[in-house]
């Protein structure tokens, strides 16, 4: 069983082309199998390992290096905020707080708490879907979540490119 | 494995470069200064150790590597001493499991790659992997695949503190307390070399020890961890006889007494053709040579066969022109006819992996339903089972061979027992037709010593040392006081002629014919038209439960003795523990029967008949035990093809033969010839340039065990026979014979 749509069959196999070694093709099908499917399962991991010529522990172990792969399922907003020195000392925790309170049991959304988004100028910031969004204060940060969920706001995909775009 | 710079413990200063590079990934260059142990550099190695320390948990004392642990060895020789480290360690459940047999403790690695490194590199299935980053790094396999790959106890034995663990091993024995002996896996035919380790009379533990010609010092799983049915509970411990229809444990002397008599019995009644030994191929050289012995020599019959109908005609393995695996290495071109390598001599197939993939040599898959080796293969050719290579597979693997230079090496054993030996025995001699082409053959049967056993001469048609029966009739009558008259039956005619009712005492030799014949039917109804079977074996497998006598046997571990794997390489393996019960060995049960059927073999030690065999087997004149003890990588048979092959150890070194070196060794100088290696010899070409040097033949010292009176060196023998591999005394390259009768066929 394919873990791939067809389309995205066709797509992974253009991608795989693309590179001299195959195996430099893993990171590219990541991003593709997390958007198909949110998340990265360990079926998406089978079939990039079986389509790169490499094992499913290798792909595992690439992936599982980057924190933009979800390894587990999450919601469809990802809301990265960022506690480092800049965001520390301006509210981040607060932010942090606040929205893994209210969101705790909403599906729809997974917060995170991440190191410094080079963001700092604007601190404290986060990121939704990998979208940035600065000058927050606790409620400010909510809206903008719930902006998200209304769809007042498209939301890039999960591993961040834009909707429609390219992988 | 390539260094890659992992643990940054060698840190060094160089000379006119900036910084502390690491030297294992720092090429050597001309005129280089390095400093090892300056100021800065100890300061370095004390940083990097404590950091090494940081997240490593202090639980030393309940750890399988504390002892042996070349983490604390390096912390006690270059180690801060003290920690500055107050925080918390990392934690994580210990252990977990990667597979059945490999367990992981993620506190105690410190990341240095090497398990995963050589899962990729060595054994080319990458099942683990480092996975996440930081301080969270860690090796972990794929969710639902664990890491079952045949070389998974390499990792555990290289990982250099105890962060991977073996399930078997696991809490069973301090290090320091193993007692340790050098010997041979001989579960298959490869015969890797290790360390057997024993702790209170029991096996432990086989590590791998690094024999450079023949296994790197890598190990399968299924000879390291394959040990523990030595001490197995259904071990069979005392000899029995069927009384009443049962078998009941019995004295030794009854037990011999009664098998001996039944043998008296029959040979009085219906002559040595009714009396066939099957098996053989489990036990040492000597139990071979003393069974042949006995069987041939003493009882007179030759329906003998140490194979079980499921691998090559003795003809065929005895007579070609033998490979060393070494020879992959730099071969022309590696054919594989069968098996799967990875399946049936699995560190054969990390061999024949490397030449291929890692030394370019381009290698031929021609195994019917291909495996492990075909992602290496530079050519598939599959062919329909039970038909030879085709033609041009064959013209194409010879003009690459020649092309390349170097020799053509054939993989041959049988692909399924559901396929007739022919076709494997065809394409051998297809390719042994070829001219212009230096075929070797390495033959992949799997029988742990079968090849020893077929040299000892438990197969029909042969005598010890490669000779035929025809060939050797004078020489082991002289010896042994007679021969059989006849080439007798093979494996599958003695179970036809036991089913008929022809056979009157079958001598079960570990053999299991009912669960190891292709042909189950048959041995079947051989067992049922047998009215007597003597069964040497250390289990009651489902034949020897039909035993009438069961004489037990020591086995691996308990045993000294010699060993000859598939290239012809003689080694030795050790006894480490007693053995269970009053189990004999099998050379001595043979001469005990021999003795009570009126030969006196005269056999004291296992040392005795090691240098009987050397002294009568044509292929393996010389190889004494004492010879065998000290040559670092064993012999390879014939001796004298090997001369200057020969590396010695000297105080756990292995040094160049040398004169002087306090080392000599001098093949039997039988027949009044002159000893090998006389100047005759001196002008064969050597088998092959080597880095060792030949031992320069007039200054070779006399053996001191030369005077043996016991070996039957009589006075004016007749000329030896020539063993079928070329000649032993004659100089002059061997001409695989027996392949050229073959293609002429
Ligand atoms: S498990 Fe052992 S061999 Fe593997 S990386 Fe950790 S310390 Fe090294
Ligand atoms: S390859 Fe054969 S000899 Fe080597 S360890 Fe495995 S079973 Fe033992
Ligand atoms: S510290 Fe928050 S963006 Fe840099």
């Amino acid at each position: 069983m394919s873990f791939f749509t067809d389309a995205n069959l066709a797509r992974a196999r253009e991608i795989v082309a693309r590179y001299p070694s195959p195996k430099s093709a893993i990171l590219p099908l990541a991003h593709l199998a997390q958007d198909q499917h949110g998340w990265l399962s360990p079926e998406a991991m089978e079939q990039i390992a079986e389509l790169t010529g490499v094992t499913p522990a290798q792909v595992f172990g690439t992936c599982s290096f980057y924190t933009m792969f979800k390894l587990r399922p999450c919601g469809r907003l990802v809301v990265s905020v960022c506690t480092n020195v800049s965001c520390l000392v301006t509210g981040g925790p607060e932010i942090l707080d606040h929205l893994e309170r209210r969101y705790a049991l909403d599906p729809d959304v997974t917060v995170e708490e991440v190191e410094c988004i080079a963001a700092c100028g604007g601190a404290p910031a986060m990121q939704v879907n990998y979208e940035f969004h600065e000058r927050l204060t606790p409620e400010l940060a909510e809206d903008v979540v719930d902006a998200y969920k209304r769809g007042a706001l498209a939301p890039r995909t999960v591993s961040g490119a834009r909707a429609g775009g390219a992988a | 494995m390539k260094p890659v710079g992992m643990c940054r413990m060698c840190l060094v200063e160089v000379e006119g470069v900036r910084g502390f590079p690491p030297a294992c990934t720092t090429p050597v260059t001309d005129g280089m200064v390095v400093r090892t142990r300056t100021d800065a550099v100890e300061k370095i190695q004390e940083g990097v150790l404590e950091f090494l320390l940081i997240n490593h948990p202090l639980d030393c004392p309940v750890c399988d590597r504390g002892g042996e642990c070349p983490l604390q060895d390096q912390t006690l020789a270059f180690g801060p001493g003290e920690s500055r480290f107050v925080e918390e360690k990392r934690h994580y459940e210990k252990p977990i499991p990667l597979s059945n047999m490999i367990l992981l403790d993620r506190e105690r690695c410190i990341q240095c790659a090497r398990c995963t490194r050589f899962a990729e590199e060595i054994a080319g299935d990458p099942l683990i992997d480092f996975v996440s980053r930081g301080d969270r790094t860690q090796v972990l396999n794929f969710a639902e695949q664990p890491f079952e790959s045949y070389f998974s106890g390499n990792t555990v034995q290289i990982c250099p503190v105890g962060a991977l663990l073996a399930r078997h091993y696991r809490f069973k024995a301090r290090p320091w307390d193993l007692a340790t002996a050098e010997t041979s896996c001989t579960t298959c035919s490869v015969h890797c070399r290790g360390a057997v380790q024993s702790s209170s009379n029991r096996i432990v533990r086989l590590l791998g020890v690094d024999l450079d010609p023949v296994n790197h010092g890598w190990l399968c799983d299924k000879g390291r961890y394959g040990i523990d049915w030595v001490h197995a509970d259904d071990r069979v411990r005392e000899p029995h006889l069927r009384v009443g229809g049962e078998l009941r444990e019995v004295s030794w002397p009854e037990a011999l007494d009664a098998a001996a008599g039944e043998i008296r019995k029959v040979l009085r009644m219906h002559g040595p053709g009714a009396i066939a030994v099957l098996g053989g191929a489990r036990g040492t050289n000597e139990d071979a040579y003393a069974w042949a012995r006995l069987a041939k020599g003493v009882i007179g019959t030759d329906h003998v066969d140490c194979q079980m109908g499921d691998g090559l005609p003795a003809e065929v393995v005895l007579g070609v022109r033998r490979a060393e695996i070494d020879d992959c290495d730099r071969a022309g071109a590696i054919v594989v006819l069968g098996p799967d390598p990875r399946e049936e001599v699995p560190v054969l197939f990390l061999r024949l992996r490397r030449a291929a993939k890692d030394l370019g040599v381009p290698l031929f898959d021609c195994t019917p339903v291909g495996g492990s080796l075909a992602p290496y293969a530079a050519h598939v050719a599959r062919r329909v089972p039970g038909e030879p290579v085709g033609a041009d597979v064959v013209e194409l693997a010879a003009r690459t061979a020649r092309e390349r230079g170097g020799p053509l090496v054939v993989v041959a054993g049988r692909p399924s027992v559901a396929e007739a030996p022919d076709a494997t025995v065809r394409s051998i001699a297809a390719f042994g037709a070829l001219d212009g082409v230096d075929v070797r053959v390495l033959s992949a049967l799997r029988r742990g010593n079968v090849h020893g056993a077929l040299e000892m001469g438990l197969a029909p048609g042969f005598l010890p040392g490669r000779v035929t029966l025809d060939a050797g009739r004078e020489w082991f009558t002289q010896r042994w006081g007679g021969v059989p008259a006849g080439r007798g039956l093979d494996a599958d005619g003695i179970l036809r002629a036991a089913a008929e009712g022809r056979v009157h005492v079958l001598v079960l030799l570990g053999a299991d014919p009912l669960l190891d014949h292709p042909d189950a039917l048959l041995a079947r109804r051989a067992l049922e038209g047998v009215p007597f079977v003597v069964a040497v074996d250390a289990f009651r497998s489902e034949s020897a439960a039909r035993a009438d006598v069961f004489l037990p046997c020591t086995v691996w571990g308990e045993q000294n003795g010699t060993v000859t794997n598939l290239e012809g390489r003689v080694q030795r393996v050790a006894r480490r523990v007693a053995p269970e019960g009053t189990a004999m060995d099998d050379w001595r049960i043979a001469s005990e029967l021999a003795y009570r059927l009126g030969a006196d073999f005269d056999l004291a030690t296992v040392d005795e008949v090691t240098d009987e065999i050397a002294a009568v087997a044509p292929a393996a004149l010389g190889a004494t035990a004492a010879l065998v003890r000290r040559a670092r990588d064993g012999v390879v048979l014939p001796l004298r093809e090997h001369l200057g092959e020969i590396v010695v150890r000297t105080r756990g070194l292995s040094i160049l033969a040398e004169e002087g070196a306090g080392t000599s060794w001098d093949p039997i100088r039988a027949g009044g010839a002159a000893p090998a290696g006389a100047p005759a010899a001196s002008g064969e070409p050597a088998p092959r340039t080597r880095r060792r040097r030949p031992v320069p033949a007039r200054t070779r010292r006399r053996p001191r065990t030369r005077s043996s009176t016991r070996t039957p060196r009589a006075s004016a023998p007749p000329t030896r026979p020539r063993c079928t591999s070329g000649t032993v005394r004659q100089a002059g390259p061997p001409r695989p014979r027996v392949t050229r009768t073959l293609c002429a066929s």
